[in-house]
């Protein structure tokens, strides 16, 4: 029967070449924006790390002076470079680093070029086992070459590519003027989306070209990059070991994420020492959110984004709307034809499967051209200037998605003009003919 | 005149009445397809505002090289101003450049100082955030910024910016000219110029000049406030300024840079482009956006136009015969054109009424999601007309079909 259907609808289809050719068109625009939307907000709100973002959990303190303090208040976002160099030492977590952002001028031995700025991240030891990346050639830096301030270098594919033609580049150097590194790693492709480890920097920027420990880009005094907030004066130099400027990012890597509260009321005992210290001021008000926590109070998948997604679903319900208007008109127009069938004994029932079995092949239809406008939106987004725009692509599971979504509305589309089709009376139609 | 249009609503309105679920279907769509339409129009408002935002500078005059030098690379103080002043000196001299200056940061730019200002010393929150500009000698006239109140600085109030961070609890930065929109925040309704405030360092700051604009680099969202304090800051990577005519910008910029390659062959240029294009950059996601909500706004009236083609075409077919006995009866073309125009219009404005409800409370989700302004009500009557003119539009086809009915064909069976 369902055979028969289809050819049925597909006649009816050719009857009304306009007619149809409009409802698929509206329902390929809305799949199409949808889709469009639906690909980057899927892309840019995913977990970067899927295997362990339960475990890994973003470290905050409030180091802050009494002044303007409200109780419950949102501490700093960062840590003080005491404060996560501390940490690091007392070692509670599995694993555990502070990282920076910043950015080294390169200079290369080849003659004619000119020094480059090349983004840079600054880390301790357990950086790359942490958030699991990826070695191409050689090994990580070790924690004593941390304690050494090793002049040591790990950089991306990228870099490497440009700078040394690609291939094993370890034992090579680099030099970051004025001082001479030793490249101990290459990268393989790796970027994580959106760059959670350090969100004060361009979110979904490409990854940075040189990794480098942190006690030597502090030795070195190399340039940071990112938010910086000082509390009080910092004599010039809100880098210096105990500058009260909160500018460092600290990471910790727990067995499980039940061990959490464990990990918390370290943290609340470590602020009540520093506080009897005399370091801080305020009550223990401590934070330590997991990766996707961290990125939803963030707000990291950015507002035009959300938005243009309930824009693409507004656009999406007109255009169903419009599509049941034009089922409803399609097939009462028949309702002559209808009232035949319903004479020769189909019974209601039979007409609602026809009808509703037409109206799902305008919606396959509809999501085959939808999938098709997608892809160009997908890459009209590319061609935008943010810098998520290289990541839209469309994945398996949103492909699958189109198609369901695509059928689901168009069959939804028809249920109401299907049941009024099929309430035709048999009598009144053949009388008026 | 009004009879007859009452005369005429009454038979539209019974056959509408047979005819609910279809005439509710095209009044649903014109209204989300009228309350998206006035949402849309009024983001991309929204976003054409920030885009067209003052800079109070010479926006079409400037030229930006923000560079460094690998010299500079060793940190040390004397090194850097050697250095910056060597580049100032050169630029000075290029052919066409009227002003240069030596900045930390510039609107639009980016990346931003900020700090947070005080009007007393022991103050438990602060008043405001306003962002930091460190003017080497002549940001003012280079920037060609307008002052409203007071004055320039004078060539003795400007220090160094490693003098005051040496100088530690000491430090002073007694005078600093603000913007109009922190003058009007610190002392509302009062002449700013004389008046203190406290920021960076323990000392009081006096205003002595007024600016009428000076936009923040970025986080406008923050409020419009910027101070600019006399420090000489010449660490690696500041920005030089260069104003010249607008119609000499390209010509400057690559002189410029010949001649500061010329002086120093351990030149790195960090950034080349006209204040235009930095601007233009810093923007370039509002004008993406706005090009969005066009496309989408387009499209949606087209969907709904077509659907009210689509619709109105089945009536005509539907009342062929009902046409031909009207026709008849006596009735003209122009009446049965009128008929269909007219039920078009009833359709519409129940559909821009609900729209317009729903405009609102849509706008009313935004303001709390997106922290976006109230709807403004002039977008209401906008997206009134357009979906008033587009339900003619699309109708006409159809109606002008019926029209051509003719007579004749209540006399045959369909």
């Amino acid at each position: 029967m369902f055979g028969y259907y289809l050819n049925l609808a597909l006649r009816s289809f050719r009857r009304n070449k306009a007619l149809t050719a409009l409802m698929v068109l509206a329902i390929a625009l809305g799949i199409g924006a949808s889709m469009t939307t639906l690909t980057v907000f899927h892309v840019l709100s995913g977990d970067p790390i899927p295997d362990k973002s339960d475990r890994l959990f973003y470290v905050q303190l409030d180091p802050e002076p009494m002044r303007g303090y409200r109780p419950g208040e949102e501490p700093q976002s960062q840590l003080t470079r005491f404060d996560s160099e501390t940490l690091l030492k007392q070692k509670r977590g599995l694993r555990q680093t502070l990282t920076s952002g910043g950015n080294v001028v390169i200079s290369s031995d080849k003659p004619g070029t000119t020094p480059q700025l090349v983004d840079a991240r600054y880390a301790s030891a357990d950086f790359f086992p942490m958030f699991d990346v990826p070695l191409r050639y050689g090994r990580a830096w070790t924690a004593s070459e941390d304690d050494a301030k090793a002049r040591v270098a790990v950089i991306s594919k990228e870099l490497n590519d440009k700078e040394f033609g690609g291939g094993d580049s370890t034992g090579k150097t680099l030099h970051i003027a004025p001082n001479d590194f030793r490249i101990i790693g290459v990268l393989d492709a790796w970027r994580l989306t959106p760059r959670f480890y350090d969100l004060y920097n361009d979110n979904y920027g490409a990854t940075e070209g040189v990794f480098m420990p942190f006690s030597t880009a502090r030795d070195l005094d190399l340039g940071t990059q990112g938010n910086t907030n000082c509390w009080a004066d910092s004599n010039g130099d809100s880098r210096a070991l105990n500058a009260p400027c909160a500018w460092v990012q600290y990471w910790v890597e727990l067995d499980s994420a039940g061990k959490a509260a464990d990990f918390r009321s370290y943290l609340v005992n470590y602020s009540n020492q520093q506080r009897a210290a005399g370091r801080f001021e305020r009550p223990a008000n401590v934070r330590l959110r997991n990766v996707m926590e961290l990125m939803a109070f963030n707000k990291v998948v950015p507002g035009d984004v959300r938005l243009q997604l309930w824009l693409a679903l507004g656009f999406l319900l007109v255009c169903l709307v419009n599509t049941v208007g034009l089922l409803l008109a399609k097939f009462l127009r028949r309702s002559g034809e209808i009232g035949v069938r319903r004479a020769l004994g189909a019974s209601r029932m039979e007409i609602f499967k026809q009808c509703v079995v037409e109206a799902g092949t305008v919606g396959l239809a509809g999501g085959v051209f939808g999938l098709l406008l997608a892809l160009l939106g997908l890459w009209a987004v590319r061609q935008q200037p943010a810098s998520y725009a290289s990541l839209a692509h469309l994945d398996g599971s949103m492909l699958l998605l189109t198609f369901v979504l695509a059928v689901a509305a168009s069959l939804l589309a028809g249920l109401l003009p299907a049941w009024r089709a099929m309430q035709v009376t048999p009598a009144i139609q053949l009388k008026s003919q | 005149m009004t009879g007859t249009a009452a005369m005429d609503i009454r038979p539209i309105l019974s056959t509408l009445m047979r005819h609910k679920i279809a005439s509710l279907l095209i009044v649903l769509e014109i209204a989300l397809t009228c309350a998206i339409v006035c949402n849309a129009l009024f983001l991309i408002g929204d976003r054409l505002d920030r885009m067209n935002m003052h800079s109070g500078i010479a926006d079409h005059e400037l030229v930006r090289i923000q560079a460094a030098s690998l010299r500079q690379l060793s940190s040390d103080d004397a090194v850097d101003k050697s250095v910056s002043l060597e580049y100032l000196d050169t630029l000075r001299k290029v052919p066409g450049v009227r002003q240069a200056a030596i900045v930390s940061q510039l609107p639009f730019g980016g990346s931003s100082n900020n700090s947070s200002v005080n009007l007393t010393s022991d103050q438990e929150r602060p008043t405001l955030d306003a962002t930091v500009y460190t003017d080497e000698g002549s940001l003012v006239k280079t920037f060609g910024l307008k002052l409203l109140a007071g004055r320039d600085f004078n060539s003795d109030e400007f220090q160094d910016i490693t003098d005051l961070q040496k100088a530690g609890d000491k430090a002073q930065i007694p005078v600093a000219i603000i913007n109009r929109s922190m003058a009007e925040k610190l002392y509302p309704g009062q002449n700013a110029v004389g008046k203190v405030f406290y920021s960076w360092t323990e000392s009081p700051t006096r205003v002595i000049g007024v600016v009428e604009e000076l936009a923040r680099p970025n986080s406008l969202d923050q409020g419009a406030y910027a101070m600019i304090f006399p420090l000489r800051d010449y660490g690696a990577g500041k920005h030089y300024i260069l104003r010249t005519e607008p119609g000499r910008r390209a010509e400057v910029l690559d002189a410029a840079i010949k001649a500061l390659k010329k002086t120093d062959p351990n030149l790195l240029v960090v950034n080349q482009d006209t204040f235009d294009e930095v601007r233009a950059r810093y923007f370039e996601q509002d004008r993406a956006m706005a090009w969005m909500l066009v496309v989408v706004i387009v499209a949606l009236l087209l969907v709904t136009a077509l659907g009210i083609v689509g619709l109105a075409s089945f009536w005509v077919q539907q009342r062929t015969k009902q046409i031909g006995v009207r026709r008849a009866l006596g009735a003209t073309r122009g009446q049965i054109l009128r008929y269909f125009q007219l039920e078009n219009f009833l359709l519409a404005t129940v559909g821009i009424a609900l729209g317009m409800l729903l405009a609102y409370s849509i706008n009313q989700l935004l303001m709390g999601k997106y922290e976006l302004p109230r709807l403004p009500l002039h977008y209401l009557p906008i997206g009134a007309i357009a979906l008033w003119l587009l339900g003619q539009a699309a109708v006409f086809g159809p109606a002008r079909r019926a029209a051509a009915v003719p007579p004749a064909v209540a006399t045959r069976s369909v």
